[in-house]
C-alpha cells in the first residue's frame, strides 16, 4: 500500500515541474520547509521609515561579523614585545605588541586588510548608533507596550552589549589610544570597594597593562560576545515574527490587523536591497574616510598621551560623567579608600541604565493596562512618556557633551571650569527644562490636532463675507486623515479607593501619584458628538 | 475622596481599536462613547508604473542596468585589486589600493541595493495585504494542556512529594558551578598581592632620574628654568620584563620653578633641589598621564579628565575629579651632578584603590 502511493508521489512531482520542483521537493521533504515557507512567506509587515531603523543594525552587525571574519585572518591577538618591520617607515625598528604590528600588517601590507579594518570601525560605530535611535523609536511611539516588553529588555541588553563589543575592540590593536583607555577602565575598576584591586589584578593578570589582556579581551570580542549576540538577536526577531510588527495608527488599520506588504516579494526586495545600500554606504566611508589611524597614535606606552583625543562616540556618556564629578569626592575611612568620584558616576549609570531597562514594566503599572498594543502611539499622543523621554535623551547627551569638554573649552575661547560648571548644571537641570518643554509642546500639538479636525487645515485664502468681515478659509479634512489624529488610547489619573480590607496601601498611593503625574495634563480626542457640533457651525 | 475610577462607569474593558483582548483590564484608559469611527481604507492609488507604460518600461531600464553596473562594480573592485597593489614603504600605495577596490565594492553593493529596492517599489505588485492578529497568549486549551502536562510530569517524578531529593538537587545544582569560579583566581599570577606590587615603584635610592624615551641620565645643570622633563627611572629601558607594567607606575615629571615659588611642605623639605621637583606622572583620578605643563600658571593638567594639579604647592588638585596631589619624588644630586632619588615614593603612585590608605 504504502509503497504504491509513494511511487504515485514521485511519479506526479517529476511530472509537474522541473529542476527547481525537484530540488524543493527533495528539501522539503526531509526539511518541511513547505510548512516554514507558508507560513512566513506572505507574513505581512507594515512600512515606515522608522521601521528600517532596526534593520541598519541588523544589517551593520551582519557587515561586522564579514569584515570581522576576515579580519580575524590576519590578526595576533598577543602582546609580547616585537620589533616592527614592516611598510610603514616611521614606526620601523619600533617595540611594539604583536597585536599593534599585526594591526599595522593589516593596514599597510596586506591589499585591501585597511579597507576591511575600515568596513569593521565604520559598521562598528553605525551599529551601536543604530540600535540607539531604533530604541529611540520604540521608546517615543509605544512599541514596548504590552506584549513587546520582553523584547525591549532584550534590545535594550543588545545595545548594551554592542557597546562591550565596541570597546573590546577598540582595544585590541593595543595602540595608544586603546591602551589609554584600558588604563581608565582599569582605574575605575580598582576605586571598586572591596573587590576592585582583585578585579584589576586578575582582568589584567598581574600588574597593568601586563601581556594578558588583549588575549583576553580578544575571545570575549570574537567569540562570547559575538555568540550572545547572535542569540539575542535571533530571539528578538524570533519575538518581532510571534508579535506581528506594530504599525502606526492609520485608516483601516486597527489592533486586530496587520497591513503592508507580503514578505515575499515586496518586502524581500526591498529589505534585501536595503542590505545592499547599507554596506555600500558602510564601503565608500570606509573608502573615503580614515578611522582609527593607529599609525598616528603609535603603540602603547603609559606615558605620553596627546590631548583632545577622543573615545569611540558611543563611550563618550561614561567618560563625561567621569569629568562632571567636583573636586575632593574620596575618602579614608577605616583604613581603606573609598573613591566617590568613580562610584558616582558607577552608580548613577547604573540607575539609568536600570530605569531605561524596566521603563516598560513602570509605565504598565502606573497605567494598569494589560491589553495588547499594536497600534503606535504618535509621541504626541503620549506626552509624559515622550516629556520622560526627552529629559533622559537630554541626561544622556550632556553626559556625552561633556566628554569633549576639552575640545569645547579649546574652541571657544572658554574656561575648562566653566565648561564643567555649564555642563553639571545642564546634567542635572537640563532633564526637567526638556520634560516641561517637551509636554507642553506635546499637548500644543495635541490642541492643534483637534483644531484640526474640528475646523479644518488652514487653507491661507481669505475671503471677505458680505457683511465686509474678512475670514480666512478652512479646509476640511478627509476622513482617512482625520483618523490618524483622533484614534488614540487617552488615560486619566487613577483614584485612590481603600482595598477590600479598607486600606489604602503605600503601593496604591505611589502607583496614585505616578498616575497623577502621568495624565493629569490630557487632552481628549475628539468624539463624534463635538465633531457633528462643529460642522453645524459651519453651516 | 478615596473611590477608584478605573472601575467607574464611563470606563469598560477596551477602547474601541483594543478589542479581541480576551478582556484584559484596560487600567485607566478613558473609552470614549462617542469615538470617532475607523473609516476603513483608502482607495488605492495607482502608481505611474501602473497606468503608463513607458514609464513602467523606463523603471525596468532602470533595474536591469544598475544590476549590470554592480558587476561593473565587482570587475572593477578585483582590477583594481591587482592594478594597485601595495608598494613596500609607499603610504600613498595604501591609499589608493584602499581608494579603488572601496570604490569598486560600493558601487557593487549599492547598484544591487538600489535596483531591488527600485524593483519592489516601482514594479512589483503594490497592493498592500492584510494579517490577521491573534492574541499572543495560547488558546485556552493549549493552556490548559500545558499546566495539565507540568502537573503529570510533576506527579510522574514526584518532585513535589520527594523534597529530599528535590532540595538536595537544588543545592547540587548550585554548589557545582563554584570551582569555576575558583579557577578565575588563575586570572592573575598565584602568589603575588595586587595593593602590595601597587605601593612600589622601580625608584630606589641613588636611582637616576633618566630621560623618557631615550634613558639618558639627567645633570641638574641640563634643567633650564621653567622647562618640563619627561622622566623614567635609568635601567628600565633594559628591563628583559615587565617593561610597561614599571614605567606604568614609575613616569615621573621633572619640572624647574624659582625656588621662592615653590611653596613646600616642612616635611618634604629637602625633596626638591635648586628649584627641581619631581612628580609622579600617573593621574590620582583613574591613571592617564599627566602630561600637560603650563609654564607660567605652574599647572598640571590631566588630559583625560582635566584634573588640574598645582606644581608650587605640592601639586595639590584646584579642579577636576582627582582627589590627591600627584605623589612627589625625593630626588636629589650624585657626586657627578645628574639627578637622583633618594628612595622610592613614599605613597603608592596612580589611581586610589580599596587596600590604600
Ligand atoms: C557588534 C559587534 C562588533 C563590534 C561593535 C566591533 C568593533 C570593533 C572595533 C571598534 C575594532 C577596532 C578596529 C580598528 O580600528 O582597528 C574591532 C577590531 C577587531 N574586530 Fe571587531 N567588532 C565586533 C564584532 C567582531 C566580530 C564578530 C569579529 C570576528 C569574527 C571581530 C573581529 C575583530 C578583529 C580581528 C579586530 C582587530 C583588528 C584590528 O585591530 O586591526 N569583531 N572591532
Ligand atoms: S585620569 Fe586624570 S583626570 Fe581622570
Amino acid at each position: 500500500m504504502s509503497t504504491s502511493t509513494t511511487t504515485t508521489d514521485l511519479v506526479e512531482t517529476k511530472k509537474s515541474g522541473g529542476l527547481t520542483a525537484a530540488a524543493s521537493n527533495y528539501i522539503d521533504e526531509r526539511t518541511s520547509i513547505s510548512t516554514a515557507v507558508k507560513e512566513l512567506g506572505r507574513k505581512i509587515f507594515p512600512d515606515h521609515w522608522s521601521f528600517l531603523l532596526g534593520e541598519v543594525a541588523l544589517y551593520s552587525f551582519v557587515i561586522i561579523l564579514l569584515s570581522g571574519s576576515f579580519l580575524t585572518f590576519f590578526f595576533s591577538a598577543a602582546m609580547t614585545p616585537v620589533e616592527y618591520d614592516g611598510s610603514f617607515v616611521p614606526l620601523k625598528g619600533v617595540e611594539m605588541s604583536a597585536a599593534m604590528s599585526s594591526s599595522l600588517d593589516i593596514s599597510f601590507d596586506i591589499r585591501g586588510g585597511l579597507l576591511m579594518r575600515q568596513v569593521h570601525h565604520w559598521a562598528a560605530l553605525l551599529f551601536v548608533a543604530a540600535i540607539g535611535l531604533h530604541m529611540l523609536r520604540i521608546y517615543f511611539t509605544g512599541a514596548f507596550r504590552k506584549p513587546r516588553e520582553l523584547n525591549w529588555v532584550i534590545g535594550f541588553i543588545l545595545f548594551i552589549l554592542a557597546m562591550a563589543e565596541g570597546f573590546t575592540g577598540y582595544s585590541l590593536p593595543d595602540d595608544l589610544l586603546s591602551g589609554n583607555g584600558l588604563r581608565i577602565i582599569d582605574g575605575m575598576v580598582k576605586g571598586i570597594p572591596l573587590v576592585g584591586t582583585w578585579i584589576s589584578y586578575l582582568l589584567f593578570g598581574g600588574e597593568f597593562p601586563g601581556e594578558a589582556i588583549v588575549g583576553r579581551l580578544y575571545s570575549l570580542h570574537i567569540l562570547l560576545l559575538p555568540a550572545i549576540i547572535v542569540a539575542l538577536i535571533a530571539m528578538h526577531l524570533l519575538f518581532v515574527v510571534v508579535h506581528k510588527h506594530t504599525q502606526y495608527p492609520g485608516a483601516g488599520r486597527t489592533n486586530q490587523n496587520v497591513v503592508g506588504y507580503p514578505v515575499l516579494p515586496v518586502y524581500a526586495a526591498k529589505a534585501g536591497g536595503f542590505f545592499f545600500i547599507v554596506f555600500g554606504v558602510v564601503m565608500l566611508m570606509a573608502s573615503l574616510f580614515t578611522i582609527n589611524p593607529i599609525w598616528n597614535y603609535g603603540p602603547y606606552d603609559p606615558s605620553p598621551v596627546s590631548a583632545g583625543t577622543q573615545p569611540d562616540w558611543y563611550i563618550g556618556f561614561a567618560d563625561g560623567a567621569l569629568r562632571l564629578i567636583p573636586p575632593g569626592l574620596e575618602f579614608v575611612w577605616l583604613d581603606h579608600t573609598f573613591s566617590f568620584n568613580i562610584l558616582i558616576p558607577l552608580v548613577a549609570l547604573g540607575l539609568f541604565i536600570l530605569v531605561v531597562l524596566i521603563y516598560p514594566f513602570i509605565e504598565a503599572w502606573v497605567t494598569g493596562d494589560k491589553r495588547e498594543h499594536h497600534i503606535l502611539d504618535r509621541p504626541r499622543n503620549a506626552p509624559t512618556r515622550t516629556a520622560i523621554g526627552a529629559a533622559g535623551v537630554t541626561f544622556y547627551a550632556a553626559l556625552w557633551a561633556t566628554a569633549s569638554s576639552d575640545i569645547i573649552a579649546t574652541h571657544f575661547k572658554v574656561t575648562m571650569e566653566g565648561v564643567i560648571h555649564t555642563m553639571q548644571f545642564l546634567t542635572l537641570v537640563g532633564p526637567f527644562i526638556a520634560f516641561f518643554i517637551a509636554k507642553r509642546v506635546c499637548l500644543a500639538l495635541q490642541k492643534k490636532d483637534r483644531e484640526i479636525v474640528l475646523h479644518g487645515y488652514e487653507s491661507g485664502r481669505i475671503v471677505r463675507l458680505p457683511g465686509g468681515e474678512y475670514i480666512e478659509v478652512h479646509q476640511p479634512i478627509d476622513e482617512y486623515e482625520r483618523w490618524k489624529l483622533v484614534s488614540y488610547s487617552d488615560y486619566k489619573p487613577l483614584m485612590l479607593r481603600p482595598n477590600a480590607q479598607g486600606k489604602i496601601t503605600t503601593g496604591q498611593k505611589l502607583r496614585a501619584g505616578m498616575s497623577r503625574w502621568f495624565f493629569e495634563d490630557r487632552i481628549e480626542p475628539v468624539g463624534t458628538t463635538e465633531l457633528e457640533r462643529s460642522h453645524g457651525d459651519h453651516h | 475622596m478615596a473611590k477608584d475610577d478605573n472601575s467607574g462607569k464611563d470606563l469598560a474593558a477596551a477602547d474601541s481599536s483594543g478589542v479581541g483582548q480576551e478582556g484584559a483590564p484596560a487600567g485607566t484608559v478613558v473609552v470614549v462613547r462617542d469615538a470617532v469611527a475607523n473609516p476603513g481604507f483608502p482607495p488605492h492609488r495607482p502608481r505611474v508604473t501602473d497606468v503608463q507604460p513607458s514609464a513602467e518600461r523606463r523603471a525596468e531600464r532602470t533595474v536591469y542596468t544598475l544590476f549590470y553596473l554592480s558587476i561593473v562594480g565587482s570587475v572593477f573592485a578585483i582590477a583594481a585589486y591587482m592594478a594597485f597593489p601595495i608598494i613596500p614603504e609607499d603610504p600613498g600605495s595604501v591609499r589608493t589600493n584602499n581608494l579603488f577596490i572601496g570604490l569598486g565594492l560600493s558601487l557593487a553593493l549599492m547598484a544591487i541595493g538600489i535596483g531591488a529596492v527600485h524593483w519592489g517599489k516601482a514594479l512589483m505588485y503594490d497592493h498592500e495585504g492584510i494579517d490577521e492578529r491573534h492574541p499572543v497568549r495560547g488558546s485556552e486549551d493549549t493552556r490548559a494542556r500545558a499546566v495539565e502536562i507540568f502537573q503529570e510530569a510533576g506527579e510522574e517524578s514526584g518532585i513535589g512529594r520527594r523534597t529530599l531529593i528535590r532540595n538536595s538537587l537544588i543545592g547540587a545544582l548550585i554548589a557545582f558551578p563554584l570551582p569555576a569560579v575558583v579557577l578565575f583566581r588563575g586570572l592573575g599570577p598565584q602568589d603575588d598581592n595586587p595593593a602590595a606590587l601597587l605601593s612600589h615603584t622601580m625608584w630606589k635610592k641613588g636611582t637616576r632620574l633618566a630621560l623618557d624615551p631615550t634613558g639618558t641620565p639627567i645633570k641638574a645643570s641640563d634643567i633650564t628654568l621653567g622647562s618640563a622633563f619627561h622622566v623614567i627611572p635609568e635601567g628600565l629601558q633594559d628591563l628583559e620584563h615587565g617593561k610597561l607594567e614599571e614605567k606604568a607606575k614609575a613616569a615621573v615629571l621633572l619640572m624647574r620653578l624659582k625656588p621662592e615659588d615653590l611653596n613646600e611642605l616642612p616635611e618634604r623639605a629637602g625633596w626638591s633641589y635648586d628649584g627641581i621637583v619631581a612628580y609622579s606622572k600617573i593621574c590620582t583620578h583613574v591613571g592617564c598621564p599627566v602630561a600637560l605643563y603650563e609654564q607660567q600658571t605652574h599647572h598640571l593638567l590631566c588630559p583625560c579628565h582635566q584634573s588640574q594639579f598645582d606644581v608650587s604647592n605640592h601639586c595639590e588638585v584646584i579642579f577636576g575629579p582627582a582627589k590627591r596631589p600627584l605623589p612627589q619624588l625625593p630626588i636629589a644630586v650624585d657626586s657627578e651632578g645628574y639627578l637622583i632619588a633618594q628612595s622610592d615614593f613614599t605613597e603608592p603612585v596612580g589611581p586610589s584603590f580599596w587596600e590604600r590608605n
